[in-house]
């Protein structure tokens, strides 16, 4: 059994970086693909929700596995061309966890009180002014806690990467491990690691979900928190207002 | 009217008692239920008018037609001598675009039962978005008008606070004052102290009593608040099923009314 050297540690932490990156890149497209299906499936033309519909359910109902090894895989056969591991894991899961990611968006726009809806036909906005300054606003609260429940299951589903030779915590791991026969230290480590990865998460998504409370004037935030600190414009705001009627 | 004319072009804002919304044999069903039968009436330019009858005789539904909340089955509306859910195209009359609609109704304001506000907004924003968003008015002069308003409805010091941090009552004003603030020929108010707690009520009435007499909108009210609409009404219809079965001025209906069943409605209500 070899020991454990500070380069192999080393090896972890550049998995480490690369799943962070798997995820932000992930999370990016997937935001994207919800928000738009999402709200493609609650539009007035039939052919819009059908075909936005039918994306979601296929994408739901499909491994992101399997979609990973038929981007990486079957697409360079039918297509000729390659796309780079990474692109073609983030292309994967984006598009995966995207799918999931709609039907949060959509039951969030549908939990909108229809009034408000009606308030806004009775100031004469236009649909797309409805949506923009009154429904979106109010649905995003709703929406925080369970994009933070998909941003971890995207964060775990990064490990499925490795397959596909992108080198991730998980397949550094592995690399480790198979260097030194050391199971238990590698795979408690990297436990560990995508542990406080999912904490971090969460904490960043409270935040995000009482500045979101707050801009509905629901919960103010705490003073002093992260984003007091970082000088964003709204916290200032509403906790003017939140001590101003106390 | 020439195809070719905006939809506000023929509206005269003057109050010259001139005829400003037409039903013509409007009927709306919600299933198998006649909401509205065959209904004609029209309300003059400046007039304050009150719907009463029972529940369910489709006087909230008048309404939203009129906020084009709902769309007749058959039937028109018209809105200052403009269809408000149909054009006319070729000769013929077809259902509108949401264009024509929308154009037609910013003469339009509404006041709900359950205020709606928008809760993602402060009081000051409420009253400004549409100002500025949809009749293009700038920041600086929505915000005057939103704070003259808000002194009018007495909540000059709310202007920065969110609708959940004030009473029903409070948010009763604002959504008049955010009415209001899009200068509408006709104000809608839909039964707007039903979700008042009482001794929040009368606050509401007062406002609405001072637009009553200091402006020159026309008010299509619903309410169950005989007093108030004894107050303001310049014509008082009574609905029973879908239909107007009687129609005229407050005196008249409150005091000595023609038919049997607004004696009946009325005996129960007052």
């Amino acid at each position: 059994m070899n020991e454990i050297t500070a380069g192999l540690w080393g090896l972890l932490f550049d998995g480490l970086w690369i799943t962070v990156q798997l995820t932000v890149y992930s999370a990016a497209l997937a935001a994207v693909v919800a928000f738009v299906i999402g709200l493609a499936r609650t539009h007035r033309l039939w052919i819009v929700r059908f075909l936005s519909g039918a994306y979601f359910e296929i994408f739901r109902g499909t491994s992101a596995l399997i979609l990973m090894f038929w981007i990486f895989f079957v697409v360079p056969l039918l297509f000729g061309w390659q796309l780079v591991p990474m692109w073609a894991a983030v292309l994967a899961l984006g598009l995966t966890y995207g799918a999931y990611g709609s039907e949060v968006v959509r039951g969030s726009v549908a939990a909108v009180a229809p009034a408000q809806r009606e308030a806004g036909i009775a100031l004469s906005f236009t649909s797309a002014q409805q949506l923009r300054k009154i429904i979106l606003p109010q649905a995003w609260p709703e929406m925080v806690p369970p994009f933070n429940n998909l941003l971890i299951e995207l964060l775990k589903g990064t490990a499925l990467v490795s397959v596909v030779g992108v080198g991730d915590i998980t397949r550094e791991a592995n690399l480790v491990r198979n260097a030194t026969g050391d199971s238990a230290p590698v795979f408690t480590v990297i436990l560990v690691m995508y542990f406080v990865l999912a904490f971090v998460i969460t904490r960043g998504m409270r935040v995000v979900e009482r500045q979101a409370k707050a801009s509905i004037g629901q919960a103010p935030p705490k003073s002093g928190g992260i984003t007091a600190k970082l000088g964003l414009r709204q916290q200032v705001e509403t906790s003017q207002s939140a001590g101003g009627s106390s | 009217m020439s195809a070719d004319s905006t939809p506000t072009d023929n509206i005269n804002p003057a109050v010259d008692g001139s005829e400003l919304i037409r039903f013509d044999k409007v009927t709306k069903r919600f299933g198998s239920n006649v909401v509205l039968d065959n209904l004609d009436f029209s309300v003059n330019s400046g007039k304050h008018v009150t719907l009463i009858g029972p529940s369910g005789s489709g006087k909230t539904t008048i309404l939203r037609l009129l906020m084009t909340l709902l769309s007749p089955d058959e039937g028109t509306i018209k809105v200052g001598g403009e269809y408000l859910t149909h054009e006319e195209r070729g000769g013929k009359l077809v259902p509108a675009g949401e264009k024509h609609t929308r154009e037609v109704r910013k003469n339009i304001g509404m006041v709900f039962q359950q205020f709606n506000l928008f809760p993602n907004m402060k009081v000051l924003r409420n009253i400004t978005e549409a100002p500025v968003h949809v009749l293009g008015l700038s920041k600086d002069e929505a915000d005057e008008r939103a704070r003259e308003l808000l002194d009018q409805v007495g909540l000059g010091d709310k202007a920065d606070a969110y609708p959940s941090q004030l009473s029903g009552g409070q948010q009763q004003r604002v959504a008049i004052a955010r009415a209001l603030a899009m200068r509408p020929q006709v104000l809608l108010l839909d039964e707007v102290t039903s979700a008042l707690d009482p001794e929040l009520v009368a606050g509401v009435l007062d406002v609405l009593r001072d637009i009553a007499h200091s402006t020159d909108i026309t008010m299509l009210c619903v309410t169950h608040e005989m007093n108030f609409a004894r107050d303001i009404s310049d014509q008082v219809l009574m609905f029973d099923s879908g239909r107007v079965i009687e129609s005229g001025s407050a005196e008249k209906i409150f005091g000595d009314p023609d038919h049997e069943r607004t004696r009946e409605f009325l005996s129960a209500v007052l």
